[in-house]
């Protein structure tokens, strides 16, 4: 690994070199290196690029590492990982894409994630983008993310854009069932030109299920930023989502909730609130002897922390 | 200390202050006087927030008139709002460290939330957001200023929203603060009990300085007050 990638993976997994236990690290569109541990298998998919994570059932308080670093530029791929989590497992997944484009050419990742949690299992997710790079050439992400929740398991997924991704088109699909529940928190920021638009599509389907999707953005210079939410609540169940976002210079942002409710039990609310910095909260900071320019990344930074 | 001279402030045709002049430097000074007469308006011209439409202020002597809030800030002039801002994202703990201008520890901390009769624990991890009630985000605002430490401290209505059982702590606060400084508190109320804590008392109506001098002779005349408006006088 050279000193770009070593600083790629550190921005997204926060990590300097291969992790320990259970890992896979995808380098320029070829494995670099995985490892297994007793309770979790990484096999490498043979019909297509990507791999399957099995973690047996009752394991705790384990880890899994899995970035993908980009450095190399115009590199385009398309990965399939799917997550089999066993009943009653307690895990907590650390993925990522870093890209450093120094080249006139387009580098895009899309990763396609599934996850599968058995009865009582719980998962903490976690997954950054970040891109870089001194070269004319964009960074394009189009992470897809599925989720389906067995009887009274729990996925929390965070995830962060903060970054140097020129594109991005998120989607993420989720099914809950009986007293599961699902918790994202979405967290992008945009600048320059930049693009970002992510989706959500969760259906409630059982008794007893349950999803916060929370998503914060700050959209900078003149990039745009869309962002789409769909609860369906199909059983007696509540689910709420929020959009957040905070709005500078020409940039455009669109929030677009919406709640659907199909049984009379179902509890359903959306917020969505779009606005800039507030003055008072500038001249808040200012008053404490901070410049109006770091007033405002305190503001943002915690916004989005 | 803190010198007004000749200041006036409008907006558009209507005059909020007129030829302030005020001179500053004991240990509590009380700003009074009806609701609209200008106290919040004096205020916010000592912060900088807005800057007289015509005069001067000077701190020990400097020309302060032009300077931005945060050079103001700088220079050792604190300012409680009387709505108190709230920050998604930022914790009491955060916001207590930007205010002293380092990173405050956990104890450190805690000594300023326990002095405004917060217990710290609950508190140092929170988030200043929605959450917090209206008496605690002010709570919270006097131990930012008491974090900063400054030369002057100017507090804009601090009671307001704040308990009777706190009221008694606030007096001490304002008397812990100054023996720390040893420089100037500025307190805008309406409070009789501030008041009655103040070395001198400026009393201020229609945006003009009706009355500036020690809390004795001040004080009983302010018991004494007519309305000024024919309308309420009649009854």
């Amino acid at each position: 690994m050279d000193k770009i990638q070593q600083d790629l993976l550190r921005e997204v997994a926060g990590i300097h070199e291969v992790p320990e236990g259970a890992y896979s690290l995808r380098i320029n569109g070829k494995l670099h290196g995985k490892n297994s541990s007793e309770n979790i298998a990484i096999v490498t998919k043979e019909d297509k690029p990507g791999i399957d994570i099995y973690i047996k059932a009752g394991t705790k308080n384990e880890s899994v590492h899995i970035p993908v670093i980009l450095s190399q530029t115009g590199l385009k791929e398309l990965v399939y990982n799917d997550f089999h989590i066993g009943e009653d497992a307690d895990v907590t997944i650390v993925a990522g894409c870093g890209i450093h484009n120094g080249g006139a050419e387009t580098s895009e990742h899309s990763g396609i994630h599934s996850f599968y949690l058995a009865k009582n299992a719980k998962c903490k997710y976690i997954e950054k983008h970040y891109g870089e790079g001194d070269g004319n050439g964009k960074n394009i992400m189009n992470p897809h993310t599925h989720v389906e929740l067995q009887e009274g398991s729990r996925m929390e997924m965070e995830t962060a854009q903060i970054k140097g991704v020129d594109s991005t088109i998120r989607k993420t699909t989720g099914v809950v069932m009986k007293n599961a529940t699902l918790i994202v928190h979405e967290k992008i920021m945009t600048h320059g030109s930049q693009y970002a638009e992510t989706e959500f599509d969760v259906e409630l389907a059982e008794d007893g299920a349950g999803t916060h999707v929370i998503s914060r953005s700050v959209a900078k210079g003149s990039s745009h930023q869309k962002f789409i939410s769909r609860i369906r609540g199909n059983a007696k169940c509540s689910g709420h989502t929020e959009c957040d976002a905070i709005i500078m210079d020409d940039a455009t942002v669109a929030a677009i909730p919406e709640i659907l409710a199909q049984n009379p039990e179902a509890s359903l609310i959306h917020e969505a609130a779009i606005g800039k910095i507030a003055g008072e909260q500038l001249v808040k900071l200012m008053t404490l002897g901070l410049t109006e320019k770091e007033a405002e990344e305190e503001i943002i930074n915690g916004f989005l922390r | 200390m803190l010198e007004f001279k000749n200041v006036s402030y409008g907006v558009g045709d209507k005059q909020i202050l007129k030829n302030i002049n005020l001179n500053i430097s004991d240990r509590f000074v009380a700003i009074t006087g009806p609701n609209g007469s200008g106290k919040s308006t004096l205020a916010k011209l000592v912060a900088g927030i807005i800057t007289p439409t015509e005069g001067r202020i000077y701190m020990n002597g400097e020309d302060i008139t032009d300077m931005s809030v945060t050079d103001r800030a700088k220079s050792g002039i604190s300012f409680a709002f009387q709505q108190p801002v709230r920050f998604k994202g930022l914790t009491v703990q955060y916001l207590i460290s930007l205010a002293a201008g380092k990173k405050t520890s956990v104890s450190e901390a805690c000594a300023y939330l326990s002095e405004v009769g917060l217990c710290a624990k609950d508190y140092i991890n929170r988030e200043v957001n929605a959450s917090l009630s209206g008496g605690e985000l002010k709570r919270i605002e006097i131990a930012m200023i008491n974090a900063r430490s400054t030369a002057l401290s100017v507090f804009d209505e601090p009671e307001a929203g704040i308990d009777l059982w706190s009221f008694n702590n606030l007096i001490k606060v304002f008397e812990k603060m100054h023996e720390r400084t040893h420089g100037t508190i500025m307190i805008i109320s309406h409070q009789e009990r501030i008041l009655n804590i103040a070395d001198k008392i400026v009393v201020l109506a229609g945006g003009e300085v009706v009355e500036y001098g020690d809390r004795e002779k001040v004080f009983p005349k302010l018991m004494n007050v007519q309305t000024g408006c024919k309308f309420t006088e009649n009854f």
